[in-house]
This record gives C-alpha cells, sequence and structure tokens, in this order.
C-alpha cells in the first residue's frame, strides 16, 4: 500500500475529505476480539462482528461501497444493525446508504404496524453536528442524501450501547478534526475507532470550517491516549483504528500526539514573536516531521496544515 | 575398532553415516541458540551500551537535514512522561545491551526450523525471527517496536529481515528511526562469540544505510533476568505537555564538540561524516575548534 498516493478528492459538497484507495481493492484486517478493520474503501472502516449481528463505524466513500459492503459479508453474513459515523466527511459517510439498505433495525412494541418501514435499513449513529453537516433548512440543497443521513443523534459528550456481547462507548470529541467528532471505545474487545482524529498518513487535518481546530484536536488525542491500556510499555493492550492508514496501538498514538503538540508549539511561539503566516511558512516547523506525514500536492498539503494552526491559534486569542 | 567395522552390517555403519549426512542437509547452520552476554566487553561503543550518547552526537550517521532538525529539538525530559518510562528499545537498537536468550522452535515431526527466538534483557523484549517462509504482513498491519522478522541462512550466518517497525531511535539523544525503516541484520557465530551486524535502511530520516555491529560472548549456564518497569510521576506536569527544544533554543547540542575538539560541523553529521576521508576535514579544523573550547 502506497501511504504517499492519497487521491485528492474534490467533492464539492463534502468539506475536507480524502481518500486512500491505492490499489482500489477493499483489505479485512481481524483486529482482536470482536473487531475488524477494512482498508481501502476512503476512510478506514470497524466493523464489530457477533451474535447480535454487525455494527459498522464509518462507511467509506460512496464509490466503493459495494466492495466495503462485500468486505463486511466476509466478516459476517449477519445483519447490519448499528452505523456509527465519526463525523461528516464523505470518505467516512460515503456507503451511508448503501451499507443502511443492506441491513435492518429491531423494532417492536407500538411502533409495529404503525411505520411500516420502522425496520427498514441499519440504525446510523452519530453526534447531532454531524447531521447539521450533512443537512440543509427545508428548502435548501442538503449537502448529502437524505438517505445516508443519522437516523439517531445525541446532543451531550457521550452514547452508550451494548452490542455482541459488549459495552461500546460513543465519545464526542468537540471542536477536534470538525465539531461533530465522535470516537468509538469497544470495551471487551479494547479496540478505539478514531475516526480523522488520528491518522497515519498524513499531518491532522483541521477542519476550520466545519468547526475543527488545533486544540481541540490535541485533547481529543489525549483523550486517546488516556483510554488506552497497554499490555507493557507503549505496546499491545488496546488497538487502535485511525482514520485513515495502519492499525495502531498506544505507541502509534504517542507519537502522533507528540509530533502534534510540538508543532503546535513552535507556531504558537512563532505568533508571540509576531510572525506573520507567510514568515511561519518560510520557517517551515514542521520540516523533521514532513518526510512522516509532510505532501506538497493533494487537498492536504503542509502549507495548509500550518495555515490551519496557525489561524486556529489566533482565532483562540 | 578395525575389527569391529570389518564385523559390522551395512545397516550398522550406515546409519550413522546417514545420520551425519541428514544432520548436514537439514541444519545447514549454526546452532545459535543459549545465553550470550557482553558484560566483559561493554567497552566497546560503551556510551551506547550504557550511559547514552551524548547530546548533540550525529558523528557517522547518514542522517538527513529533518533527522538532525527532530533530533536537535528533542529534550531528554522527554523520558520523564510516564507514558514514556517505560518504552522498550526497537529491535534494531536492544542489542546494545547487554544479555539475550536465543532459542530455536521446531516442528515436532519433520524437525523443521519454524522460527527462532530471543529475548533481550533489556526491557524484556521478544522478538520471533520466522525461518518457514512466510511473507511479511501487508503494511496496513500493526507496527511493533520490535518489527516483524523473517530469516534465512546464508551460509553459516543467520540473515534477517525486519519490517513493520514502529518509530524507534538511532541512537538514544533524540535521533529518530521512522517506522518506514527496513531492517537487515547478519547473525554470525564465530565459536563462543557472537556478532550481530544490523543495518538500517530508513527512507525518511536516513540518506544512506546505517551499519553497526554488536559482539557477545557465550555463556554457560547463563540465565537472563526478569525487566520490570513500571511508571512513575516523576515530575507533576498538566496533560499534554511534550518536553522538547524550539528551534535555535538548544544550547547542549554545542557541549560534545566542545567537550571533544570536534568542529560543530562534523558533530552534525551526515552520510560522508560515516568515511574515512572525513578525518582529513577533521584534521583541518579541529585545532580551531579546541582552541575554541579552551
Amino acid at each position: 500500500m502506497n501511504r504517499r498516493s492519497l487521491l485528492p478528492l474534490l467533492l464539492a459538497n463534502t468539506g475536507l475529505i480524502f481518500a486512500q484507495s491505492q490499489d482500489s481493492e477493499v483489505h479485512v484486517l481481524p483486529a482482536q476480539g470482536n473487531i475488524y478493520m477494512i482498508v481501502g474503501a476512503g476512510g478506514n472502516i470497524t466493523v464489530q462482528a457477533g451474535k447480535d449481528g454487525v455494527l459498522v463505524v464509518d462507511t467509506g466513500l460512496a464509490s466503493m461501497s459495494d466492495k466495503a459492503l462485500a468486505a463486511i459479508k466476509t466478516i459476517s453474513s449477519g445483519p447490519i444493525r448499528y452505523i456509527v459515523n465519526t463525523h461528516y466527511h464523505a470518505d467516512h459517510t460515503g456507503g451511508n446508504e448503501k451499507i443502511r439498505l443492506a441491513g435492518s433495525t429491531i423494532v417492536g412494541a407500538n411502533v409495529t404496524g404503525d411505520i411500516k418501514d420502522a425496520g427498514e435499513g441499519a440504525a446510523i449513529l452519530s453526534h447531532i453536528n454531524v447531521i447539521n453537516r450533512m443537512s440543509a433548512p427545508t428548502g435548501a440543497q442538503a449537502p448529502s442524501p437524505a438517505a445516508g443521513w443519522p437516523t439517531s443523534t445525541f446532543l451531550s459528550d457521550q452514547k452508550k450501547l451494548y452490542f455482541n456481547g459488549e459495552g461500546i462507548d460513543i465519545l464526542h470529541q468537540p471542536a477536534a478534526h470538525t465539531d461533530g467528532d465522535s470516537i468509538v471505545f469497544f470495551r471487551r474487545s479494547d479496540v478505539i475507532s478514531t475516526g480523522d482524529i488520528f491518522t497515519t498518513t498524513n499531518y491532522p487535518i483541521i477542519d476550520l470550517a466545519a468547526g475543527g481546530s488545533i486544540q481541540g484536536t490535541i485533547d481529543a488525542l489525549q483523550k486517546i491516549v488516556d483510554l488506552i491500556v497497554p499490555v507493557y510499555g507503549q505496546e499491545g493492550g488496546t488497538l487502535v483504528i485511525p482514520g485513515h492508514g495502519r492499525l495502531c496501538d498506544f505507541g502509534d498514538v504517542l507519537n502522533f500526539r507528540e509530533m502534534t503538540i510540538i508543532i503546535r508549539d513552535r507556531i504558537q511561539s512563532m505568533i508571540k514573536k509576531g510572525m506573520t503566516l507567510e514568515q511561519v511558512k518560510a520557517a517551515r516547523p514542521t520540516q523533521d516531521y514532513d518526510p512522516l506525514y509532510g505532501s506538497a500536492t493533494g487537498f492536504w498539503t503542509t502549507d495548509k496544515f500550518v495555515e490551519a494552526v496557525y489561524k486556529s491559534l489566533k482565532s483562540d486569542k | 575398532m578395525q575389527r569391529v567395522l570389518r564385523t559390522a552390517s551395512p545397516a550398522a555403519w550406515l546409519f550413522p553415516v546417514l545420520l551425519t549426512l541428514s544432520h548436514t542437509a537439514a541444519d545447514a547452520q549454526v546452532n545459535l541458540a543459549g545465553v550470550w552476554n557482553n558484560l566483559q566487553i561493554l567497552h566497546e561503543d560503551e556510551p551506547e551500551r550504557l550511559p547514552g550518547p551524548e547530546l548533540g552526537d550525529y558523528l557517522g550517521v547518514p542522517i538527513n537535514p529533518a533527522a538532525r532538525y527532530r533530533a536537535d529539538a528533542w529534550d531528554a525530559s522527554l523520558i520523564t512522561l510516564p507514558e514514556y518510562q517505560c518504552r522498550v528499545h526497537p529491535s534494531d537498537y536492544v542489542p546494545s545491551f547487554a544479555g539475550l536468550r536465543i532459542w530455536e522452535e521446531f516442528d515436532k515431526d519433520t524437525q523443521q526450523l519454524i522460527a527462532i527466538h530471543t529475548h533481550h534483557f533489556a526491557w524484556g523484549t521478544e522478538r520471533t525471527i520466522w525461518m518457514d517462509g512466510r511473507p511479511h504482513p501487508p503494511e496496513y498491519a500493526l507496527h511493533t517496536s520490535q518489527g516483524f522478522s523473517t530469516g534465512k541462512w546464508e551460509g553459516d550466518a543467520l540473515a534477517v529481515t525486519t519490517t513493520h517497525l514502529k518509530e524507534g531511535w538511532i541512537r538514544r539523544n533524540g535521533l529518530p528511526r521512522s517506522d518506514r525503516a527496513v531492517v537487515t541484520e547478519h547473525f554470525i557465530r564465530h565459536g563462543e562469540n557472537l556478532t550481530i551486524m544490523t543495518v538500517i535502511r530508513d527512507p525518511a530520516y536516513l540518506t544512506e544505510p546505517f551499519i553497526r555491529t554488536r559482539d557477545y560472548i557465550y555463556e554457560v549456564g547463563g540465565q537472563i533476568a526478569p525487566f520490570p518497569c513500571e511508571s512513575v510521576e516523576e515530575i507533576v506536569r498538566p496533560k499534554g505537555v511534550i518536553p522538547h527544544h524550539l528551534p535555535g533554543t538548544n544550547t547542549f547540542l554545542d557541549e560534545f564538540p566542545a567537550k571533544h575538539g570536534i568542529p560543530p560541523q562534523a558533530a552534525r553529521g551526515g552520510a560522508d561524516t560515516m568515511y574515512p576521508e572525513y578525518q582529513d576535514k577533521i584534521r583541518e579544523t579541529a585545532p580551531a575548534a579546541k582552541a575554541a573550547a579552551k
């Protein structure tokens, strides 16, 4: 898998997204416990499978949804009951419609017979800010098709589920990658799905227009660090499925957090010295991490990252 | 003895011959199993093996500017953070430390070598070197401090290729080694001595392969002690603080060249500082550097 060949996708109505479809093939990697990682469909897809059915975290690009669905079926033939969206970008929600329709929701009690289509399709869960950014006020053109919108949203900082024999925490992280990010913690399998708060392929993507911020990103990374319990040192124990890139654990998140904080500190220091954005860019505060995360081309260049950090820090004043 | 040979049946004398031949055919290799130690030879690369290299000593390491910039920012106080205290040495660095057990894993029925395992005293790191020809995992699989290793015999030397390494370090003074590095090693036994030669190729931070060797001596009846590690709060800090030096503020970098009379530009490392001809440059400028240090 070529980690540098991120394909810039300009989907006008979906904000900041990117694809990692290096070979246009979708691959399944068992993580641990009930959890699997699907790579190659856009953003990484996390699948929890068990006796109750299937829960999916993010659904990849719409154009890859057939392959993503086929990959899910190789993991389990059980019914897809839930989709959880970590944020609204189309490389993580594009497959919502197709994958939702392949599933079903358990309904009954006083709903039975009253709402005929209540059981059709899996439930799509997210923070309310996700649907706010996917939908539009009545009469306006929505950025994404209604069939893929979340069907159940939460307003607070946490939603809990119990599915396939384990507790699942959906934890909202305000103002990180966007204003609607959630990380999903599978407590028994001991796996965290982070969405784009954490990736291994690029600098943190801070969608300022969608309420993201550098400090919120750092806070969210800290939250992930706090949840992880390694076996020994920085390894094993809790595994982490990033929004893009490879399967990770504690040490990988620490390295990414370290990089993010150091660059934040450098740019903050430059701002205190009165340096302009152009001066900060010229000083190349990311130069030691550029071989790992930098890019001169594509939708999320190093310059754009520096600019986002600069503007985010300036707006905090 | 002659008499015995004369009277023995063909089966009786053929058996040991076949046994010898089959042994040779199956194991065209050296037995590395046992406990190896380097306590008697710690003077080799002693700073690397015990106290750690001096800050700002990048001499002889083929680093690129990004690695240099990153090492300049490194603050040793980083390892006071609880989450960094028990971080284990990666497999390409841990041979610097004492005590190594090697053991082999054979298939019970075929007696084919499946894997060679190592356990280092330092941080108790264990590693499997697969000898059964299995492929390396896809890039999107987990990376670890010890990486994923496969081995083969090249004559009497064990040649090992390691991928899927977690980000580590070339030296313990902040010189980074990325998670994209591919490491090749040769385990070479000379009687009671073992040399492990490590070659690091890192497209992110090295411009040329970096090579180092570590020697061990076989220890009859050797044991490896446990290496427990429990992190503690050494310094009370708010969450999210990472000790580091802002660009241009690390005053420790000057100490190494000043102390040893080495031209500062040599201490900055790079591929040319690996080669003997670089000594000519040092000779031209060292007196001036020593004078400046005084």
